[in-house]
């Protein structure tokens, strides 16, 4: 077991060395860099710069440097910690994200503890009354849920908001905390906002989970290991806990590994819409203006992150299945 | 005074446990009521051991699971009642009615894995893979005694120890997927086992597994019966296993107790006709050449169509060579040890086979699990490809080598030589109709047209004896036997000489098996077909089969003709493997003093067959045609 983690720690390097480089090539890859489109920017409003200006700046950013070598200086800057400097805010990376990536990890975090605590119970009571008219309810609100976009669900719910409760519901605090230090009112003007970014971008995602744990569970619960559990005098809830749900947690598992980089992105279009603070318009702009090392950062954390929780996901399943841990060639 | 009665009770050895009055069982199936059971009563003395005896969808599981209460959540006892008369050791004596319990009661949890367990089928599937056998075999025992953690770790290991684990305390923290078949069941039986109840019922408990280990599963139930003294309630469709094992014997049919009483009596003497033509359905070792099995429903078969489009074979074409023959096939697995470097270890899957089985010979082999045999029928198909040797097909004439095969012409050889399938559920595409199914070889290999497809389903339907109507069905509205004669129809659709049949009837109930083989019989008479057989049942191989081939861990043993075989075994193996036979006869109890583990062993047979890692032995002519192997030095 020690010696399988060594090697997937080992393994995972050259892929992030790959990867980064794939990202640094993709965002090279669009014609011109930051300070093309920030002159094509200011040339559309009327204004004119002086070449010479440009030609500094260039200099300054490294931006006329060989294409290896910027990315040379931006990885090794980036495994220092320095994750370089944004053209577009004129602040260091870190320092653009740094407070928003917070936001981010609370909206995000209680969204997935929201979705798992409204699907589970939902599911397995799905699954252990299925064909049932409730289970059919609450099916069809599932794809309901499913079914809508979440930057609708977003708009619709702004106008409601605005309609008849008369307040705006954009943003993750009340304006006069913007750029106050963090206090007891800010949290509690926090919370007060959280729910609605979290139950929209919570839906669809606790819909799907509903419906793949009523799935996985109803094939767990025909298995007959389930007849011997019953057989033995097990009561029906602990049987269900016990075996098939036990049995049906790999797809959950499984799933760790994409949550992680959607902890810090993911929902952006719905962050647009209700104007949140987080990280993900910030990666949707700086990929518009070529603002490569802010988005080369970004998408860096991203793969990151992808990596690391597919690993996390393949020890969990490990340790939770026995199957997975000692077939293949492995020994006790 | 007390202790005075119960001694009393235990000796009346004909007092009930339970019984069963008036039973009726139904379910709802499309919002109609569908009955399983009708009006069976039957009653379990204390100690003694009960088999329901009957083919699969008689009610017999659904009887067992109404006295668990565990039926399924669209099953209802809509009649009769289920007196269980309480054993008093832990109780005050009582009589408890469980037709009238709630299964999800607290009195009938009480008696679920307590008072009364069950073992099942499949052990593999019966046991959850993710939890430590300590853990579910202990599981009962927190349920329904107050003990303490140490205490149901003592009482799991002197289970396991009891059920013949060669490691209990390794034993404790395996996971069911880590142990064989056998040892399985054996944990199944600890897990029903470890709160002594008064009452087993063990529902096909070695239907799945090989004879050898059967044999011994079945000693283990009744030693461990005579220990704790308890009734067993079997249920069971081989005669040969109830022969055996039963004090009385209940036989249902359609859902009904046909005839039941004690063992002797319907052995000797049995009434109803199902019984009757139940044991005409068995084969047995002693028959006569031209015998026939007596199938509960025999199958007219119409085979005038294919006769007429079949060029038999001429002299020449048949002189020519052996129909199949195999030459020093081998194939090997190598399993990796560690993940970075490390040594590998070979595994011989199979191992020098050397076969030559003649133009419209019916060759049976025969080997239990693991031996290398569907291995084996995978490298003639060509689905695996052998790590050596050589396979080479007699085809009217030419000799073709089979491995030297490209692509293309593969496909076309692939007309010759088709494959039956064991498990007639799985092998036959449920969305597929059956016109499909027959017409789908005819259109891989591009041959006629719609209307020619149709016409030759329509005889390949008569010839397998089913009705041209059915045509438009699709396979899950038959049944196992119906299902298992469209996939014989299917690999005869293309006219193939040989046929490799792998296990065609072991999933299917004994008086089916008997019109499957019969069908198979009559199917190679009259075609005159070249059979590869492969089956672990040697009475089923003795019956379809000219030779018999015994194999074990990869190498064929012994080669003989069937009455050979038979009659004058040699090697060690074979000898295991016939004493292990249940018989459905009382006279021919088995003889458990036979049932060495050691006759599975190549390195424990006795000198000169005694074979080692080096030494792969050779075969030797010992008669006419009876070649047995031994070791080289």
């Amino acid at each position: 077991m020690l010696k399988y983690l060594l090697k997937r720690f080992l393994v995972m390097i050259p892929t992030l060395v790959v990867i980064s480089a794939l990202v640094f090539i993709i965002i090279q890859l669009p014609p011109g860099d930051y300070l093309e489109s920030h002159i094509a920017e200011l040339e559309s409003q009327g204004e004119s710069i002086d070449p010479q200006k440009i030609e500094f700046l260039r200099h300054e950013y490294g931006l006329d440097k060989p294409f290896w070598e910027q990315y040379l200086v931006w990885i090794t800057g980036f495994v220092q910690g320095d994750l370089g400097y944004s053209f577009e805010y004129n602040l260091p990376v870190a320092e653009v994200i740094g407070d928003k990536m917070w936001l981010t990890i609370i909206v995000s975090f209680f969204t997935i503890l929201v979705t798992w605590l409204i699907a589970f119970p939902i599911g397995m009571y799905s699954a252990t009354h299925p064909y049932s008219w409730s289970d059919y309810s609450l099916t069809l609100v599932g794809f309901l849920g499913l079914a809508t976009p979440n930057f609708l669900l977003a708009l619709v719910m702004l106008y409601l908001a605005n309609r008849y409760f008369g307040t705006s519901i954009g943003g993750l605090m009340d304006p006069e905390f913007m750029d106050q230090d963090w206090s007891w009112a800010k949290v509690k003007s926090v919370l007060e906002h959280l729910w609605i970014p979290v139950l929209v971008i919570g839906t669809s995602g606790t819909a799907g989970m509903i419906r793949r744990l009523r799935a996985n569970l109803m094939d767990e619960l025909r298995k007959p290991y389930v007849v011997t559990g019953r057989a033995k005098g097990l009561g029906e809830t602990r049987l269900l806990v016990k075996y098939p749900l036990r049995l049906s947690m790999n797809f959950f598992i499984a799933d760790i590994g994409s949550l992680l980089p959607s902890i810090i992105s993911g929902a952006e279009v719905v962050a647009v819409v209700l104007s949140l603070p987080t990280t993900g318009p910030i990666l949707l702009a700086a990929l518009q203006s070529q603002d490569m090392y802010l988005a080369g950062s970004f998408l860096m954390f991203l793969a990151a992150l992808t990596v690391v929780g597919v690993l996390v996901s393949d020890i969990l399943l490990a340790m939770l299945d026995p199957r997975i841990r000692l077939q293949g060639g492995a020994q006790r | 005074m007390h202790a005075e009665q119960q001694t009393i009770q235990d000796q009346a050895s004909d007092e009930p446990l339970l019984e069963i009055q008036n039973l009726a069982v139904s379910f709802m199936v499309h919002g109609s009521e569908i009955p399983a059971v009708k009006d069976v009563s039957f009653t379990i003395p204390k100690g003694k051991t009960v088999a329901i005896v009957g083919e699969s969808g008689s009610g017999k599981s659904v009887t067992s699971q109404a006295i668990l209460g565990i039926l399924p959540s669209n099953g209802r006892i809509s009649n009769g009642s289920i007196q269980y008369h309480c054993k008093p050791k832990n109780k005050p004596a009582q009589t408890v009615d469980i037709a009238t319990l709630a299964p999800t009661s607290h009195e009938m949890r009480d008696l679920r894995g307590d008072e009364i367990s069950i073992i099942f089928q499949e052990p593999m599937v019966s046991l959850s893979p993710v939890h430590t056998l300590l853990d579910q075999i202990g599981e009962a025992l927190k349920l329904h005694k107050q003990v303490s953690k140490s205490d149901v770790r003592d009482a799991v290991l002197s289970m396991l120890e009891k059920t013949g684990f060669p490691d209990p305390e390794k034993a404790l923290n395996q996971y069911p997927f880590e142990l064989s078949g056998g040892l399985r069941q054996r944990a199944m039986i600890s897990m029903a086992l470890i709160c002594q109840p008064a009452l087993l019922i063990a529902d096909e408990p070695t239907t799945a597994l090989d004879v050898t280990v059967q044999a011994q599963i079945l000693q283990l139930i009744k030693s461990l019966q005579a220990e704790f003294g308890m009734s067993v309630l079997l249920i069971t469709h081989d005669l040969g296993v109830v022969a055996n094992m039963a004090d009385e014997v209940v036989v249902m049919f359609h859902g009904e107790v046909v005839e039941r009483g004690p063992i002797e009596a319907l052995f000797n003497n049995p009434q109803h006709p199902y019984l009757k033509a139940l044991f005409a359905a068995i084969p047995t070792f002693d028959m006569a050449d031209n015998a026939r099995l007596t199938s509960l429903r025999p199958v007219e078969l119409d085979s005038h169509f294919l006769q007429q489009q079949r060029k038999p074979w001429s002299q020449q074409e048949r002189e020519h060579a052996p129909h199949l023959s195999i030459q020093q096939l081998g194939k090997d697995y190598y399993t990796r040890h560690g993940s970075w470097h490390g040594s590998n270890s070979v595994t011989h899957a199979v191992r020098d086979f050397n076969l030559d089985i003649q133009v419209g010979e019916s060759f049976g082999l025969v080997g239990e699990s693991g031996c290398g045999k569907t291995t084996l029928s995978k490298m003639l198909m060509r689905a695996i490809s052998p790590t050596h040797g050589n396979i080479v097909y007699n085809d009217r004439g030419t000799s073709r080598h089979l491995l030297e095969l490209d692509d293309p012409s593969l496909r076309d050889f692939r007309q010759k030589m088709q494959f039956v399938f064991q498990d007639p559920f799985s092998s036959l595409s449920p969305r597929m109709t059956v016109l499909d199914i027959l017409c789908e070889p005819f259109i891989i290999h591009g041959i006629g047209d719609s209307a020619f497809h149709k016409q030759r389903a329509k005889e390949l339907m008569a010839l397998v004896g089913l009705d041209a109507r059915f045509l438009n069905r699709y396979p899950h509205s038959f049944s196992g036997g119906q299902r298992q004669r469209i996939s014989i129809a299917r690999a005869l659709a293309l006219q193939p000489d040989l046929l490799i049949l792998d296990e065609p009837v072991s999933a299917l109930d004994v008086s089916v098996q008997a019109q499957i083989l019969n069908l198979l019989k009559d199917l190679q008479r009259d075609l005159n077909l070249t059979y590869l057989f492969i089956s672990h049942n040697l009475a089923v191989v003795d019956y379809i089969a000219d030779r018999i081939g015994v194999m074990c861990r990869g190498q064929l043993v012994e080669i003989a003709p069937r009455h050979s075989l038979f009659q004058n075994p040699q090697h060690p193996y074979t000898h295991a493997l016939l004493a292990a036979i249940p018989y459905p006869e009382l006279e021919r109890p088995l003889d458990y003093s036979q049932l060495d583990r050691r006759h599975m062993e190549p390195t424990h047979w006795p000198r000169p067959y005694r074979l080692s890692e080096d030494d792969a032995g050779i075969l030797k002519e010992v008669g006419e045609q009876h070649f047995v192997r031994e070791a080289t030095q």
